[in-house]
């Protein structure tokens, strides 16, 4: 049976993750390699990195920190932040992410999707969305949530998979930070139109936050970071009680 | 000495990181002597079977592999790697594959009913058949799959997993090996699947 994913998000800012504060038992909590390995070694199912850094050093330090990462650490990487067109689809590729996401880059291009799919295959692109319930239903948000588009967000969800994008992020503005649970009737609405995995991130405060959202919805994987970060709950305990609520898990 | 076989598709950093990383030395090559003085090859791939088959054929990697592999030498294909091995393949029309082991490659969409494709995620492994690549591996491991065609093999299937129906993780005809999943993307699983892989000995051929 497909395992249901966990996937801890990890923000890198010249060259360091930008840390938690409870891993006590990392000799060197901003150091990517260290986290990562760690994450892993906890059974997390992917890695997600996103680079928060706008200035070219950034980027570079950022390219350094992916390579180290993927030299180390073997399981899927999706790396997102400031991907705007195929040459950031390349620079990142090349220092060994598998899948790049793209965001506001997808809004303002919406043709970027299709041509990446085209030319790295439709398992690398990836569309995050950031969403918000509004009074003309869920719109999509760009610029980190800031900007409000015309965009329908259960439109924009099958535009991308017509493009040839081979997963979703739906980010939920509304659930975001709130720690209260994520937003199970706005995954519902975008996992009804399409055929292609869901990641739901947004919201997770709890344990049975991760067990209501695969329960209650058809999504494929939960995206996590300060209930990681902060160590909260660890993904091994959370992955125990997803199996013992008979959610299909790897462990 | 693996090598790499480098005929312009897909992404080899974590693949010659990963054999780094358990010890194998690696190259990554497009040139037939240092094929030839390899004593094991990968095939990698990812993208489309049309267009990697016809690279392979305008290489001339193709006979260069077939020539190799008719030596004895171990062949892993990987993803794609692994589906140019069958006979053909019905992704975007019809292109013929290597015909290293009987079979066609599929798409999932028209066997695979209710599920979201691609099959992507960490799924478990059934073994079937004997296979020294897995030696060491408990039945039900998680590996990391990405795909949306599959092979049904004419011959040689010996691991599966189930995403609605058995879909081939893995063939072995001789000394010729493929997994549908990313042993570099599966943690130390995948890590013990290159190791048993790089540690082939002419008697287990």
């Amino acid at each position: 049976m497909l395992t249901k994913r966990i996937i801890p998000c990890l923000d890198v800012k010249n060259g360091r993750v930008v840390k938690g504060k409870n891993f006590t038992n990392l000799m060197d909590v901003d150091d990517p390699v260290s986290l990562a390995s760690y994450y892993s070694d906890c059974g997390a199912d992917e890695l997600v990195f996103y680079d928060i850094t706008a200035s070219s050093e950034g980027r570079a330090l950022f390219c350094d920190v992916l390579k180290n990462v993927a030299s180390n650490v073997f399981i899927p990487l999706t790396v997102g932040g400031g991907i705007n067109n195929l040459d950031d689809f390349d620079r990142v590729l090349k220092c060994g992410a598998d899948k790049v996401s793209v965001n506001s880059g997808a809004i303002s291009d919406p043709t970027l999707i299709e041509k990446a799919a085209k030319r790295y295959g439709n398992q690398c692109v990836v569309l995050s969305m950031d969403v918000k319930l509004t009074d003309n239903g869920y719109k999509v948000f760009s610029k980190g949530g800031r900007i409000q588009t015309d965009l329908d967000a259960v439109e924009w969800a099958k535009f991308a998979e017509k493009s040839g994008a081979g997963e979703i992020v739906v980010n939920s503005i509304d659930t975001d930070g709130v720690k209260q649970g994520f937003d199970l009737p706005m995954l519902n609405a975008i996992c009804g139109v399409v055929n292609i995995p869901v990641v739901a991130s947004g919201g997770a405060g709890s344990i049975s936050d991760f067990v209501k959202l695969f329960k209650n919805t058809d999504v494929d994987a939960g995206l996590g970071a300060s209930v990681f970060h902060f160590n909260q709950f660890s993904i091994k305990k959370l992955k125990n009680e997803l199996k013992n609520n008979q959610i299909e898990v790897r462990l | 000495m693996i090598a790499i076989i480098d005929y312009g598709v897909g992404n080899l950093f974590s693949l010659t990181q990963s054999l780094q990383k358990i010890g194998a030395e690696s190259v990554v090559t497009a040139d037939p002597q240092v094929i030839g003085r390899a004593d094991k090859l990968i095939l990698p791939g990812v993208g489309a079977f049309g267009d990697a088959a016809q690279k392979l054929k305008d290489s001339g990697l193709d006979c260069v592999i077939k020539s190799e592999v008719a030596k004895g030498k171990p062949l892993l294909g990987i993803c794609l790697g692994m589906q140019l091995l069958f006979e053909r393949s019905f992704e975007y029309g019809e292109h013929e594959g290597l015909g290293l082991i009987k079979g066609e490659v599929l798409p999932l969409s028209g066997y695979v009913i209710g599920l979201k494709i691609p099959h992507m995620g960490w799924n478990s492994l059934e073994f079937v058949d004997s296979n020294p690549i897995f030696k060491g591996l408990r039945q039900g491991e998680y590996v990391y799959f990405v795909h949306s065609y599959f092979a049904k093999c004419g011959e040689g299937l010996s691991v599966t997993t189930d995403y609605g129906i058995k879909v081939t993780a893995a063939v072995r005809k001789g000394n010729v090996y493929g997994v549908q999943f990313h042993p570099e993307k599966s943690g130390t699983a995948g890590l013990e699947i290159l190791k048993a892989f790089n540690e082939l000995q002419a008697d287990s051929l």
